[in-house]
C-alpha cells in the first residue's frame, strides 16, 4: 500500500467534507510549468560536478523520474499511474525455476546497511538496501524510520507462498510496478543490488524462521 | 547565553552511531514485540532529552567570534576587510542581512545566496582567486577549519530574532523561487531520490531522525530558521550550503557545486517557504 495514496484518498475526502486546509496556488499553465522544469533539468547539470561513482549521468531522468516530479509531491492520476505502472512491470525480472528465498540473515545485514552508490562510498565497498532507514522489520531492531509502511510479520500477515514470494521480490526489484512514484528505489531495475541480494532480502520478509515473522 | 534551537537534521549514517549508543541498553532484552514499542518510544524520549540537553551551550559561538574577526581583518592580495562588502543592505550592513538572503544583485546579475555573496566579495574586495576562496569551505571535524563557515556564522548570528523576509519582485528571484521548487521536486539518480522523498510529508522518520516536512509552512519555517547550526556528531559549525551538499550526497546524486545555480534556486525556494518566522540561529543539532 502506497502512503501517497492514503494520503491523496484522505485529502480527498477531506475536500469533499469542506475541510480542506491545501493554501492556495496561483495557477501556472502546463507549458509554463514544463519551461521551468527544463530550466532546472538545464541549470542541474551546471550547477554539479562528477565525484568518484557519481557522474553527471546521474541527472538524466527517465520516464518514470520525469513523470513523478511533475506531481509536486501529489499522488498521479489513475491515467499517470497506470502507465507508469504498466512501463514498470515490463522491467521485471526473476530469478531461475522461481527460486525467489536466499538467506534471511544475509538479508538482514543488507537490510542493515547504509552504504552504496554515494560519491563518499568506496565503489568496490559494500552497497545496501538500507530497508530500516524507512521500514519496521525484524522487532529487535528499534531504530527504523517510517517512511515506508512497517513489514514486520511481512509474511506471516500475508501467507509464505509463492505468490507473496513473487510480490516481495517484484516490489525489491521495481516498486513503481505496483505503486507508480513509490519513494521507494527500484533496487534490481537501476542495479542498486545483485539477484542474490534481492533473494536475501526476500528472504528476510518471507522465511518463515526470519525474525520478520516471528 | 545565546539560545539555539534544537531542531531536526537528516544525515543518516550518522544518525546511526549516535542512536546506536543510545539505544545499546533498550535493544538488550527487546525480543517480543510489545516491550520493543515500548521501548522504541522511550528511545525517542531519551533522544529528546539529549536534544534539551544541548541547549545549555552552543560551540557555535567560537565559530561567530572567529568569522566576526574575518569580517574585519585586512586578507588577500588587495589586503581589505570585508566591511565593504554588500551582501544586500548595504556595504558593511551585517545587521538582518541573511533574513533577506537570497536576493539579485544588480552588480553581479544575478541571485545570490550569503556563501555565494561572500565568494564574490572575497574576489572583487580582497582579490582572491577562486581556487583560494574555495580551499577550505568546510571544516574537516579537526584541525582544518574553514574560513567560510566561520563568516556564515557571524553573518547569520546577527539576524537572530529577525523575521525571515524573502522577496521575488526581481525577475529574476521570481525565477529561482520557481525553478528551486522544481528542482525540489525532481527526483533522479540511482535511487530516485528527491529532496521530496524524505520531506514531502508530515512527521516522518529516517531511522529514528524526524523529518521536517518542507512543502508546508511550518515545517519550512522550523527547518530553514535553524540553520546554520553547530552539528555535534561533527564538531563543525555547518553552513545551509553545506546541508544542501549533503543532502544530495545521500540522494546519491553527483557533487553540488558550492554557491551553484541549483544551489541558489533551491534555499530561495525554502528561505522564502520560511517568510516570516523570526530567524534562529546558528542553531545546535546532533
Amino acid at each position: 500500500m502506497n502512503a501517497r495514496t492514503v494520503l491523496a484518498v484522505t485529502s480527498v475526502v477531506l475536500a469533499v467534507v469542506g475541510c480542506s486546509t491545501a493554501p492556495s496556488k496561483p495557477v501556472v499553465s502546463s507549458v509554463e510549468r514544463e519551461e521551468t522544469a527544463a530550466k532546472a533539468s538545464a541549470m542541474l547539470k551546471t550547477s554539479f560536478k562528477a565525484n568518484g561513482q557519481a557522474g553527471l549521468d546521474r541527472l538524466d531522468q527517465d520516464e518514470t523520474q520525469r513523470a513523478c516530479s511533475a506531481l509536486d509531491g501529489n499522488a498521479p492520476s489513475k491515467e499517470v499511474a497506470e502507465k507508469i505502472e504498466k512501463l514498470n512491470l515490463a522491467t521485471l525480472k526473476y530469478p531461475a525455476e522461481d527460486k525467489l528465498l536466499g538467506d534471511w540473515k544475509n538479508g538482514e545485514k543488507i537490510a542493515q546497511e547504509g552504504r552504496g552508490k554515494q560519491f563518499s562510498d568506496d565503489p568496490a565497498g559494500p552497497v545496501g538496501a538500507n530497508c530500516y532507514a524507512c521500514h519496521q522489520l525484524a522487532p529487535q531492531e528499534l531504530s527504523y524510520g517510517t517512511i515506508g509502511p512497517s513489514l514486520y510479520q511481512f509474511a506471516k500477515l500475508r501467507g509464505y507462498g509463492i505468490e507473496t514470494q513473487r510480490y516481495a521480490y517484484g516490489k525489491i526489484y521495481n516498486p513503481d510496478a505496483y505503486a507508480a512514484c513509490s519513494n521507494m528505489p527500484r533496487f534490481g531495475h537501476n542495479g542498486i543490488l545483485t539477484e542474490q541480494q534481492m533473494k536475501d532480502v526476500t528472504a528476510l520478509l518471507m522465511d518463515p524462521a526470519s525474525p520478520v515473522n516471528k | 547565553m545565546k539560545s539555539g534551537r534544537i531542531a531536526h537534521d537528516t544525515a543518516v549514517p550518522g544518525v546511526k552511531i549516535i542512536l546506536r549508543a543510545t539505544l545499546f541498553t533498550v535493544v538488550l532484552g527487546a525480543a517480543a514485540i510489545a516491550p520493543a514499542l515500548l521501548a522504541q518510544t522511550s528511545a525517542v524520549d531519551e533522544i529528546a532529552k539529549y536534544r534539551a540537553a544541548l541547549q545549555d551551550g552552543n560551540p557555535a559561538e567560537l565559530w561567530e567570534a572567529r568569522g566576526e574577526g574575518i569580517w574585519q581583518q585586512k586578507r588577500g592580495p588587495k589586503q581589505a576587510t570585508l566591511e565593504q562588502c554588500d551582501i544586500g543592505l548595504g556595504p558593511g550592513v551585517v545587521k538582518g542581512a541573511y533574513a533577506r538572503l537570497p536576493r539579485y544583485f544588480a552588480d553581479a546579475d544575478r541571485v545570490m545566496d550569503l556563501e555565494s555573496r561572500l565568494l564574490w566579495c572575497m574576489a572583487t574586495i580582497q582579490g582572491f582567486s577562486d581556487a583560494d576562496s574555495r580551499k577550505q569551505l568546510f571544516g574537516n571535524g579537526n584541525d582544518r577549519k574553514s574560513d567560510m563557515e566561520a563568516l556564515v556564522a557571524y553573518v547569520t548570528s546577527e539576524s537572530r530574532g529577525t523575521p525571515m523576509n524573502v522577496g521575488i519582485a526581481h525577475p529574476k528571484e521570481a525565477e529561482m523561487y520557481r525553478v528551486g521548487e522544481r528542482i525540489f521536486y525532481f527526483r533522479g539518480g540511482p535511487h530516485d531520490f528527491g529532496c521530496v522523498t524524505c520531506h514531502g510529508d508530515d512527521a516522518k522518520r529516517i531511522r529514528l531522525q524526524e523529518l521536517p516536512n518542507l512543502t508546508t509552512k511550518e515545517g519550512a519555517q522550523k527547518a530553514y530558521t535553524t540553520w546554520p547550526a553547530y552539528r555535534v556528531s561533527q564538531g563543525e559549525l555547518r553552513s545551509f550550503q553545506w546541508r544542501l551538499y549533503d543532502c544530495f550526497r545521500q540522494q546519491r546524486f553527483p557533487e553540488l557545486i558550492f554557491g551553484s545555480d541549483a544551489s541558489i534556486a533551491l534555499t530561495t525556494f525554502l528561505a522564502r517557504n520560511a517568510n516570516g518566522a523570526p530567524f534562529d540561529a546558528p542553531a545546535i543539532k546532533r
